[in-house]
């Protein structure tokens, strides 16, 4: 290690330094060196805090996090496409050609994260080197999390052109890493889906599904819609409708997408937020680290159920009399709340605030998935649309603070 | 429920700002600090509160087709609404006037921050928006129309309060200098249209 940083120090960085030959190439070599040793330059003046967390260890527990989601995702991929050509059984998911399932989710995801990474971080070096500001490690997670947020069957150009919008006009625009209004990862989701809304329904929830239905290899019962899909179906039809039934039944304990299935992910779906269990542990490990922000999941997951629970109470359609706890495992809701609501640059800031942004972030979730058919993932929604509304609740917080303490004060001075 | 149906749309669904880009210049102009744009605010929600129904009751008593009745039958095939702009914005202009002259009497230090922005509600786009679209779609009671003109005019105060705290927020954001001010003000305001859009096509 010491004589890579003094090879580093001696031979290769006078190129880059201000007047060197590479010197227009300075902010690749610094972000790159920096991933391995500390920052060279120190604080000057001001206070000081001696930590060892800093962006880039942030941004990697971030990553960390994710990597239980990420693996199974990979391995769900490929479960799926075997269940949906009907070479494995649902009986027995977990020991039966572990391997080969594997290797399907990992050859169509690993694409998707080469393209994400390629394409952001490619536009991150341009702004930097154009606006001469270091690189920021914000996209690292962003990165991880668009492909996770992804089909599995998503065209890449599609992936590339999301990424290249979210990346330009949802952050660099507004400075770069820490300065964006909404969540990079979602804008390139909400991108996607309402640019190119026929692509991204239908049959890309699994590898090859369209493809084994025309060659008549599909198994009886797979349509290739998520979970999501198919409830909304039942909107606008009666409870005890024909409809209603046949989507309800794949809800019931034997179904498709009965409660533990859902819980543990092996259900269709975008490649990370299938499986609740994943999340959990990534969870886990945010808020042990103290990244993520307890406060945020909890009141998103009070919300959730709370409005769960009101549609429970009413029971208008099939999809309302779904258990809450039910709803809240299937879709984007956990993914949504552990790693995207909790995103300390677009939530909100302050503690009574998140509480708030949390609350309402479950809330709407499950209103906009219920309320809205042609949006069955409303997580993404709401997340975007408490994103916009977090400064303003960051404001009104702070402003009842400063109008209590000075009540406080006023009575302090009075009685004194 | 009827009524709190319409409220919420007002709000929500058909919101002023995110779903018709109505009442953009004062929207843009007024949104620089949260304290400005909610005194704006509250003006527009009390003006599309007072105007909407009295454009209710001259659209319904005069303006209609049919609507002079009241006064004797032979007027039945009377169609006053070519004129519905002209008195609409008239009755908006006067309104407004109105209300300055109400607030400078009796709240001067409301007045005096609101400043100009008061007497331009009269020219805000929202406002006549609301007043023509309760005429298209035709509510049924006066009291639907208030109801309207006051979601309406939440709406437009959760928008503007909404992307005043957000420009509060980005003030030391290292915008690139082409963007800075209006540019960047326009394209948060896309950016938060699409996650508005978070609400179209529900139905309640």
């Amino acid at each position: 290690m010491k004589a890579l940083h003094n090879f580093l120090e001696k031979k290769v960085k006078p190129n880059f330094v201000e007047g060197g030959k590479l010197s227009r190439f300075w902010v690749v070599y610094d972000s790159l060196e920096t991933f391995a040793f500390t920052p060279g330059h120190v604080t000057k003046k001001g206070a000081h805090i001696r930590d060892s967390i800093d962006l880039k260890r942030t941004m990697f527990l971030v990553i960390v996090a994710m990597v239980p989601a990420l693996l199974f995702g990979m391995w769900n991929a490929g479960h799926q496409y075997y269940l949906s050509i009907g070479e494995v059984s649902t009986a027995d998911p977990y020991s039966a050609m572990l391997w080969e399932k594997f290797q399907v989710g990992l050859l169509k995801t690993l694409p998707l994260i080469v393209v994400s990474y390629g394409v952001g971080l490619g536009i991150e070096f341009i702004f930097a080197g154009l606006r001469k500001h270091s690189i920021n490690e914000g996209f690292l997670v962003s990165g991880m999390l668009i492909p996770l947020i992804m089909p599995v069957d998503v065209p890449l150009w599609m992936v590339a052109v999301a990424t290249a919008f979210a990346v330009i006009i949802g952050k660099e625009v507004f400075g770069g890493t820490g300065m964006n209004i909404l969540n990079v990862a979602l804008t390139a989701r909400a991108f996607l889906f309402f640019a190119y809304p026929k692509q991204m329904s239908g049959e890309i929830w699994i590898h090859d599904v369209a493809a084994s239905a025309s060659n008549g290899m599909l198994a009886d019962g797979y349509t290739g819609a998520t979970a999501l899909g198919h409830l909304a179906n039942t909107v606008g039809k009666p409870v005890d409708g024909e409809v209603a039934g046949s989507v309800m039944g794949m809800f019931g304990d034997a179904g498709m997408y009965s409660f533990m299935d859902s819980f543990l992910g092996l259900i269709p779906g975008c490649i990370g937020e299938t499986s609740a269990l994943a999340i959990l542990i990534g969870a886990g490990i945010l808020i042990w680290t103290g990244i993520g922000s307890w406060r945020i999941m909890l009141s998103f997951l009070i919300g959730g159920l709370a409005m769960g629970a009101i549609f429970n109470a009413f029971g208008a359609n099939a999809y309302m009399t779904l258990p809450a706890v039910h709803q809240i495992v299937i879709g984007g809701f956990m993914f949504g709340m552990v790693f995207m609501a909790t995103d300390p640059v677009t939530a909100a800031q302050t503690n009574t605030g998140k509480i708030i942004y949390g609350f309402f972030g479950g809330f709407f979730s499950i209103m906009i998935r219920v309320f809205n058919p042609a949006y069955p993932e409303g997580v993404m929604m709401a997340i975007l649309f408490m994103n916009v509304m977090a400064p303003m609740i960051d404001h009104y917080v702070i402003q009842s603070n400063i109008k209590r303490r000075m009540k406080r004060t006023a009575l302090a001075t009075a009685t004194a | 429920m009827e009524y709190f149906s319409i409220f919420v749309k007002g709000i929500f669904i058909e919101n002023m700002i995110f779903a018709y880009f109505l009442g953009m210049c004062s929207y843009l102009a007024v949104s620089k600090t949260v304290k400005t744009a909610v005194g704006l605010g509250f003006a527009v929600i009390f003006v599309l509160g007072i105007t909407v129904p009295i454009n209710y009751l001259l659209e319904n008593y005069v303006l209609a087709e049919g609507a002079l009745t009241w006064i004797s039958p032979e007027y039945a095939t009377v169609d006053l609404s070519f004129l519905s702009f002209i008195m609409f914005i008239a009755v908006i202009a006067s309104m407004v006037q109105l209300v300055e002259m109400i607030v400078e009497k009796f709240a001067p230090a409301l007045y005096g921050a609101l400043g100009i922005f008061l007497p331009l509600i009269a020219v805000n786009c929202s406002i006549l928006g609301g007043a023509l679209f309760m005429q298209e779609r035709q509510y049924p009671s006066i009291g639907e129309a208030t109801v309207f003109g006051l979601g309406s005019g939440v709406g437009w105060w959760l928008a503007i309060v909404a992307i005043a705290a957000i420009r509060e927020k980005i003030r030391y954001s290292h915008v690139p200098a082409p963007l800075r001010g209006l540019g960047i003000t326009f394209i948060i305001t896309g950016l938060m249209g699409m996650a508005f859009m978070s609400f179209m096509g529900i139905e309640i």
